[in-house]
């Protein structure tokens, strides 16, 4: 069973001092990034329920919250995380064919991950407010913009 | 093409190198309005009444007046009061709070400090979406970092008896967080789900605490409409939309990019600046204002300028500011089958109108694309989307709604061509079949 790590821990007391007595339960969110970034990128139920006991809060309040978020993962998923914007301004300048062409070469589709845990192409994504620099994709929270083909498999390739 | 001021007010730092820094800002006149303030020039009132008067209204997508949103605050309450800020910034085609938040920070903390001292809030939040946490967060951390070092936040910042404690709060990805009510269950660590009003805010709003919420644009707007008064922001732009607007000009577009310009630019002088559409290609729509406002044919937005009255006049809205601009080769279709994805995906599933109502739409459109759509359909869609419209706690029932309805009204012949021609889009070039 893994466990929080005293890093976690120090950084979870920070984030509670912004708010006031007894509203620890503001720190679920900022919580689960850290631990989520921890372990990897994807929450576990022990993860979960540690923060809830970490933070003295009701398990299930942890659970809605790390289900509600797309940016928490509650499955395993690869280490890095590429999600292709697909939303309207990025469709307009391509965004499908790079879906098609990052496919096809992670042989994966969206919402899966490659065979080695190296990398998760998340499913789906949601416009991520870099619209003036359509076609865009986030990379382990980088955001990569004016996309070509080229350039995603650098940024792909790159990827240890 | 008559030369158009660009960047007088958010933007104002964006010519230096190191726009966000401290020094820079400074350097601009920042903090000068906050300066007065602390040396008690301003009174609270004062500061209502000057943003009143500079026709500021939130440029978060529903265009409300920012300076009465203030005044409904109950500032001599002695309880505690909050500020929140809006950065959740996440309507499609939406992209200039970021440009703020990365390149002139200082500028929405001192419209911070200003809208809290204004309101009697001690306590501030800044609710950054959860996606921006490698460069737009830590950036306005650093620029909060600075302000505290000079003094210019804390407890009884330099002896002005003011207090003002600010602090970042970073989200996890949901677009009805930016819905208010849903930001501030967010915030209070819940799921994002939007509040029944009233009570409002400002009376009930975090932890039951009264409570303002304010765009990014509209806080960072606030220094200078201070600094350079009422009356200077209010003529730069027109009857009923004062001062300047973030564009993010997005799509088909030669040069793509945010431009802070007068409110009340033509469409048409916007276009130019950004150098037309995707190589030369012919116009055919524009969403003006993010995925939630009303599609507007070519021929439509080439006669409006960029304000709240005149596109609200010709059958849309202002909305967030986020110009999407569409090519004759853009198949209607399949855009307003994105847009409902992007719905059906985001409804936080309170009310069943919109729960339900948007699969339904996404369902029928994707139908539509697939080659096995009935003409009745489309009656079908624009009914779907009258009974999700007006039928839910929040907006975003009416945002799904919205794009369905205006689509079909202007656009019918590419859905009726679809379900004609059992999928294909009337601009496809071959005879394949497209989804």
């Amino acid at each position: 069973m893994k466990t929080l790590s005293k890093h976690a821990k120090e950084k979870i007391d920070l984030l509670c001092e912004r708010f006031p007595e007894d509203r620890q339960r503001s720190a679920i969110i900022g919580a689960l990034h850290i631990v989520q970034h921890e372990n990897t990128g994807y929450l576990t139920a022990e993860l979960m329920n540690e923060v809830a006991e970490y933070l003295s809060i009701p398990t299930m309040q942890v659970y809605e919250v790390a289900t509600f978020y797309s940016m928490f993962n509650t499955l395993p998923v690869g280490r890095h995380n590429v999600a292709i914007c697909t939303n309207i301004s990025c469709m307009l300048r391509g965004a499908d064919e790079i879906v098609d062409h990052v496919e096809k070469k992670l042989g994966v589709k969206m919402g899966e991950s490659t065979a080695d845990g190296k990398i998760y192409l998340k499913k789906e994504e949601e416009c991520l407010a870099a619209c003036c620099g359509a076609p865009m994709m986030m990379v382990d929270h980088h955001y990569h913009e004016n996309l070509t083909m080229d350039k995603i498999d650098k940024i792909l390739g790159d990827l240890d | 093409m008559k030369s158009i001021p660009e960047n007088l007010v958010c933007f104002n730092t964006f010519e230096a190198d190191e726009s966000w820094t401290y020094e820079t800002y400074r350097k601009h006149g920042g903090y000068d309005a906050w300066d007065r303030i602390l040396k008690g020039e301003l009174s609270p009132e004062q500061v209502i009444e000057e943003v009143k008067a500079s026709g500021l209204r939130g440029r978060g997508g529903a265009g409300f007046p920012t300076g009465l949103k203030w005044s409904f605050m109950p500032r001599l309450q002695p309880v505690q009061k909050y500020l929140v800020c809006n950065s959740d910034e996440s309507e499609p085609g939406t992209c200039h709070d970021r440009e703020v938040l990365r390149k002139n920070p200082h500028a929405l903390i001192e419209g911070m400090a200003i809208a809290a001292y204004a309101m009697g809030a001690t306590i501030a939040y800044n609710y950054i979406r959860g996606e921006f946490m490698e460069e737009p967060v830590p950036r306005f951390e650093l620029a909060v970092k600075e302000a505290y070092e000079h003094k210019l936040l804390g407890k009884n910042i330099q002896s002005s008896n003011i207090d003002l404690e600010l602090h970042t709060f970073v989200g996890a990805g949901a677009y009805i967080c930016g819905e208010e009510t849903a930001l501030l269950e967010s915030l209070e660590g819940k799921q994002g789900k939007p509040r029944f009003k009233p009570p409002f805010p400002a009376n009930f709003g975090l932890y039951g605490k009264p409570t303002t919420i304010n765009n990014t644009q509209s806080l960072a707007s606030v220094p200078s409409i201070i600094r350079n008064g009422a009356k200077w922001f209010k003529d730069i732009g027109v009857e009923n939309s004062g001062g300047t607007a973030q564009f993010s000009v997005s799509g088909h577009i030669e040069r793509p990019g945010n431009y802070e310009l007068p409110m009340g630019t033509s469409f048409k002088d916007l276009l130019e600046l950004c150098g037309g559409v995707l190589g030369g290609a012919k116009l055919k729509a524009v969403i003006p204002g993010g995925s939630s406002v009303p599609v507007m044919p070519a021929e439509t937005i080439l006669g409006c300028t960029m304000d709240y009255d005149s596109l609200q006049k010709a059958g849309s809205s202002f909305g967030t500011g986020a110009v999407i601009v569409m090519d004759e080769t853009t198949c209607m279709v399949k855009v307003l089958r994105r847009i409902a994805r992007f719905y059906m995906a985001e409804s936080c599933g309170q009310c069943t109108p919109c729960r339900e109502g948007t699969g339904w739409l996404y369902r029928m459109l994707t139908r539509i694309i697939e080659g096995q759509g009935e003409l009745e359909d489309l009656t079908k869609l624009v009914e779907i989307a009258n009974k999700i419209e007006g039928h839910t706690i929040c907006a975003l029932g009416d945002a799904a709604a919205w794009p369905v309805q205006s689509f079909l009204k202007h656009f019918h012949h590419e859905f009726e061509y679809m379900v004609n021609n059992k999928g294909r889009s009337i601009v496809s070039v071959n005879d394949e079949v497209t989804v």
